[in-house]
């Protein structure tokens, strides 16, 4: 019996080691190099948060919890789509096949992307970020979204999207990103007003710090298997959770099968929180070809907010006048 | 079987042979000298193709008008001298370009309006090829799968497709292109145009029916040899062509930078639908 029991333990360790063993096993393919080839077509899209929801303490959802948490997301994601309701005037997301739900996308059992704090949530604010949270509610109360164009989303504005990154956290829709590697660079085209950022991978140092922009400036190395990304010089004009422009990320990516690249990334600014924070989200590969977002070129939406929002103005105004005038 | 009476020649024939000779000799300098312009060989890919990756960048006036052109006075009288039309010989081969008479004239529209019509203006995607010569760089990243020309200007990006090659399923600005080797020779087939772009400042223009056929070569270390079929029976008599050679820019750790030019357009397209602050 009691040798029989060993037995079933010794099998059930060779068991695992074999699975344990499997998943490490796993090569990806390699560019002539040598290093990890991660060409090819990829989305990040996803249904977990940025921030762990606040009625969530665990860090992992059961696989039935997640796959239900998703269908219900779905089910709320077609639901604004309803004919006849406001929202459908918008965009038909599942007639477009919009909607996360029709897309490819990775079942993420976290029940957050961020991995540490280990609460899942941002860390505090520093008293220079809490100053600057402020100063831009004050800005934000005393100017309408459709104002003018400068004063609306920088999406809405066709200017830059949360996917372009970095960190490129999961837009909504259209999360899908081609990447294309040489011997000197690697390059990831974010399929959303047609992103593209271009990694320098030689070793060069970064522009100078005065030269600043909205994605920074970035530069890869290879650490094994992972491609390591740093980027500084950004702008600060988009600020991601309220960062400035000393933020600094830096990006990694690991192919762990065939269908994923791990996409951890951490974030520090001093001058925004009091500790650095680390997110991961799975790329998982999809179908091709990207197709042009030409974003700005077609963007009737604002616009027509802005001459919308002018109509009502002088209807809000002309109502007004009628009613002095009584 | 040759004859031995065939080497017995007489002393003009020995001198026509020599003076034959000769110019072989010379032809085959010539040869050998353009032989050797044509087939520089450029470094190879991995997979053992031409590597034309790199920074590169026109370096002429086409991006004011392709078709030769004198210096002119600019569009905008407060930039002065910094708008003015910078002169250039052209890039059209024959010089003019072959437009259908009812075209022509639509191109002469334009050019009288150009201040509120060119798309540089608003900053939309440039389109293919203006998109090659516009006073910015771009980059070539090049895999065996898809080659990538990064633009500086806008954040134009082409994919040329090398395999799964495919018909343009829309409508673009920049363009549907697959790509083939032929030797030394990178040719790009473009189609799938809108009718919103155009090819310079002049107003010069295509229709959606443009066909764009280029084909990038490398004459050396530096430079590209870029020479770009035009087609459009909607527009033009007949397909007609333009060349120019494109430079590697050469500076220490030259980068694409960004040029996100939606922000300097905003309230020349939508300042006019600002809220008007009251008092």
């Amino acid at each position: 019996m009691k040798h029989r029991v060993s037995t079933s333990i010794l099998l059930v360790f060779l068991m695992t080691s074999l699975a344990l063993g499997q998943a490490k096993k796993w090569t990806p393919p390699r560019m002539a190099d040598g290093h990890p080839d991660l060409q090819g077509f990829w989305t990040n899209n996803t249904y977990t948060p940025l921030e762990r929801p606040r009625n969530v303490s665990k860090e992992f959802y059961t696989r039935e919890e997640a796959l239900e948490l998703e269908k219900k997301a779905a089910v709320e994601e077609s639901e604004q789509t309803l004919p006849g309701t406001v929202a459908d005037v918008h965009y038909d997301f599942t007639q477009f096949s919009l909607d996360r739900n029709q897309s490819a996308h990775a079942v993420n059992l976290r029940t957050s992307l961020i991995v540490d704090p280990a609460d899942g949530k941002l860390p505090p604010l520093t008293a220079e970020g809490q100053k600057r949270a402020a100063e831009r509610a004050e800005v934000a109360k005393h100017v309408g979204r459709w104002d003018s164009a400068q004063s609306n989303d920088l999406d809405d504005r066709c200017i830059i999207f949360q996917g372009a990154g970095p960190p490129m956290l999961p837009q909504g829709y259209n999360s899908n990103y081609q990447i294309v590697q040489t011997p000197g660079y690697v390059m990831i085209l974010f399929e959303m007003a047609h992103d593209t950022r271009i990694i320098p991978m030689d070793g060069r140092p970064h522009v100078a710090r005065n030269i600043q922009q909205w994605t920074g400036d970035s530069r890869g190395h290879w650490e094994g298997d992972t491609l390591v990304i740093e980027t500084t010089n950004f702008n600060g004009k988009n600020p991601l959770r309220g960062s400035s422009e000393n933020l600094r990320v830096v990006e990694r990516f690991t192919r762990v099968d065939a269908e994923t690249i791990q996409y951890k990334f951490t974030v520090e600014d001093e001058s925004t929180w009091t500790r650095p924070w680390t997110g991961e989200i799975p790329l998982r590969k999809t179908i091709g070809p990207l197709f042009e977002h030409a974003c700005h070129e077609g963007n009737y939406g604002l616009y027509n907010t802005l001459v919308g929002a002018r109509l009502e103005e002088k209807k809000a105004a002309e109502e007004a006048s009628k009613k002095g005038g009584k | 079987m040759q004859d031995s009476s065939n080497f017995k020649i007489s002393s003009l024939d020995s001198m026509r042979n020599l003076s034959l000779c000769a110019c072989t000799l010379v032809t085959l300098f010539f040869c050998a000298a353009t032989a050797h312009a044509q087939t520089y060989r450029a470094p190879r890919t991995a997979d053992g193709k031409p590597n034309l990756g790199g920074i590169w960048q026109a370096l002429n006036e086409a991006y004011w008008n392709i078709e030769g052109h004198a210096a002119a006075p600019g569009r905008v009288l407060a930039l002065g001298a910094a708008d003015a039309v910078a002169p250039g010989l052209g890039v059209v081969e024959g010089g003019a370009i072959p437009y259908l008479p009812e075209a022509a004239a639509k191109k002469k529209e334009n050019f009288e309006n150009r201040l509120t019509l060119d798309p540089e203006i608003k900053c939309y995607l440039p389109g293919v090829p203006r998109a090659t010569y516009m006073p910015q760089p771009f980059q070539i990243i090049q895999s065996a799968k898809h080659i990538m020309i990064i633009h500086q200007y806008a954040a134009a990006v082409r994919t040329i497709y090398m395999d799964n090659q495919t018909e343009a399923p829309a409508d673009s600005w920049m363009g549907w292109s697959n790509g083939r080797w032929e030797g030394e020779t990178l040719v790009v087939d473009t189609t799938g145009f809108n009718d919103k772009t155009w090819f310079d400042r002049a107003g010069n223009f295509h229709s959606d029916a443009l066909h764009v056929v280029e084909r990038f070569t490398a004459a050396d270390a530096d430079h590209l040899n870029y020479e770009v079929t035009i087609e459009d029976p909607k527009v033009f008599s007949r397909p007609w062509k333009m060349s120019m050679p494109l430079y590697r820019r050469k500076e220490k750790n030259a980068q694409i930078l960004e040029f996100r030019c939606v922000e300097f357009v905003e309230e020349l397209i939508y300042g006019h639908l600002k809220k008007q602050t009251s008092k």
